[in-house]
């Protein structure tokens, strides 16, 4: 089944420097229970599509469709849960009560809500930190609260743009691990994006390359990788050559070229 | 050893103490021509340096007035005098704090609903915010008399036209705070409610008005100290109903600046007491919201 269905989607920024082109005939489809990468550099239109599809910028050309909606329908059904480059966790809450959000806007019952934090918890490892502020947690906890967040109530989707982007590598590689493991378990369909090689080769079963000026897709590469995967396997040839592949595409988008 | 040097007690003392040098050193001169001249009137000598600086700081009706004496004046006007008596600055100050009370109140609702509706509104937020800007370049000193007039020839008197002045002084603070304060959430905060497909009444409880809460108390400090200065002015213009102000007025008239600079005080005191409440209100609210130690 198809989750998200782009065809030949544009969207162009009016600035008052002129034009940005910032997506330019995208055409794609994730499909049910995917894990799917956007890599490329700044510029490259990456964050754009995925706010596309979360209705938070709206396309100039081209269509989308969520579940075989219009993206505002798929907000509007809460289709989606998005994680975004920093936690955004509201620092007035505990961190039990930021999970809460969306449960008390979505407005779910007092004993439903508890059991959902409950389970989101601890799938996302944080048991024990229900009644801390986010401020007495560290950034990888913060943004594995807001992990749970995204997932508590349920949407099949989960967006995340460049969720590790600002921790270090090892708590990186830590959470890249937990991430799959809990993509295993919750059989969600992700849209992530990064720009970090080793992340996107790790993570996906496809990773779209995309490059700038104008944002477009130059690669779709599904992933020969087995679906369990042990951090070490990052050093096995098959692994190399979906980087080394991925590379490629970028080169290919001439996305290595210094630009003024 | 070093410490005490660096404490902040320690700073705020010796401030205090080069003030009141400083304090005494201008009474001796402000007040020496008026006494040189009232020691030729009756023909007396000038006497020696102790006397004359005895002299100097126990004047009647000096220009500058002695610390000692304001705070004799003080303390005869509240702890010594009756508390019903009109002379008593605890009953004046209580009138007085009334009035910036009920005044503050009423502007901090006002402040509030005017900033909710310039946030939600583009067209409030253009026509609105220059009339308000506005309303604060007019002289408080030149409008009061009006609008106590005119209340009064629709019929209100007494409290509420006094605590309207102050409510004119401390919407002003408030409104200016709170549009800011209700614009801090960032972007990606806006968006993930979005995301949530939450109604602008869900986004203003559940994010711009929790996130706005420092902004709140910081222009409730501003607002409440001036707040006062209202009720003051107002007291100025409406004499009838008592207040510091009104007795700021009566040593005016009859020179008496010892009771003017003892009014000053307890209107100061009133003042930084009400800035420390509000102070503490926002250390408790903050607390209570999980807000990060200092």
């Amino acid at each position: 089944m198809t989750v998200v269905s782009a065809k030949t989607l544009g969207l162009t920024f009016h600035t008052n420097d002129g034009d940005v082109v910032a997506l330019s005939d995208v055409s794609l489809d994730i499909e049910k229970g995917e894990f799917v990468s956007f890599i490329g550099p700044s510029g490259c239109g990456k964050t754009t599509f995925l706010r596309t599809i979360a209705d938070l910028e709206q396309p100039t050309s081209g269509t989308l469709t969520i579940n075989g909606m219009t993206p505002s329908e798929a907000r509007q059904k809460r289709a989606y849960g998005y994680v975004f480059q920093s936690p955004a966790l509201f620092p007035w809450r505990t961190i039990e009560k930021n999970v809460a959000l969306p449960l008390e806007i979505m407005g779910y019952p007092d004993a439903d809500k508890k059991a959902r934090i409950a389970r989101t918890m601890e799938l996302v490892n944080l048991t024990g930190f229900e009644r801390k502020y986010p401020w007495q947690l560290s950034g990888g906890m913060q943004q594995r609260a807001s992990i749970a967040r995204a997932l508590s109530f349920d949407a099949d989707l989960l967006l995340m743009d460049e969720p590790f982007g600002a921790l270090d590598e090892i708590v990186r590689d830590h959470l890249n691990s937990e991430l799959l493991k809990l993509w295993a378990r919750t059989q969600k369909t992700i849209a992530f994006v990064t720009h970090s090689i080793p992340e996107a080769a790790y993570l996906s079963t496809k990773i779209v390359v995309m490059s700038p000026r104008p944002g477009r897709v130059t690669d779709i590469i599904t992933s020969t990788l087995p679906s369990e995967r042990p951090l070490d396997i990052r050093e096995s040839p098959e692994f190399l050559a979906i980087a080394h592949r991925v590379r490629e595409g970028l080169r290919a988008g001439h996305s290595y070229e210094e630009t003024a | 050893m070093t410490a005490i040097w660096r404490s902040r007690s320690f700073a705020v003392v010796a401030v205090v103490a080069v003030l009141i040098v400083v304090w005494y050193l201008g009474a001796v001169l402000l007040n020496l021509q008026p006494q040189l001249d009232t020691y030729q009137r009756s023909g007396a000598a000038v006497p020696a340096l102790p006397q004359l600086i005895n002299d100097l700081w126990s004047q009647a009706k000096p220009i500058l007035p002695a610390p000692h004496q304001v705070l004799g004046e003080v303390w005869n006007a509240t702890a010594a005098q009756d508390i019903t008596s009109k002379r008593s600055l605890l009953l004046q100050g209580w009138i007085t704090l009334e009035g910036t009370v009920l005044g503050f109140l009423i502007g901090t609702a006002l402040g509030l609903l005017l900033a909710v509706y310039i946030v939600h509104n583009e067209a409030a937020n253009r026509s609105l915010m220059p009339w308000i800007i506005a309303s604060q370049t007019i002289p408080i000193l030149a409008i009061a008399p009006m609008l106590v007039v005119g209340f009064n020839a629709i019929g209100l008197m007494g409290l509420l036209p006094k605590a309207l002045i102050s409510t004119y002084l401390s919407f002003f603070p408030i409104v200016v705070g709170m549009v800011k304060g209700f614009r801090s959430p960032d972007q990606m905060q806006l968006d993930l409610m979005r995301t949530y497909n939450a109604s602008r009444w869900t986004v203003f409880w559940k994010l711009r008005w929790p996130a706005s809460t420092p902004f709140l108390f910081t222009s409730m400090k501003v607002g409440v100290a001036i707040a006062l200065i209202g009720a003051l002015v107002a007291e100025l213009t409406y004499t009838g109903g008592g207040g510091l102000g009104v007795r700021l007025l009566t040593g005016s008239y009859n020179g008496q600046t010892v009771v003017m600079w003892a009014v000053l005080v307890v209107a100061a005191t009133l003042a930084a007491a009400l800035v420390v409440a509000v102070g503490l209100a926002e250390r408790l609210t903050l607390r209570g919201m999980g807000a990060q130690p200092a």
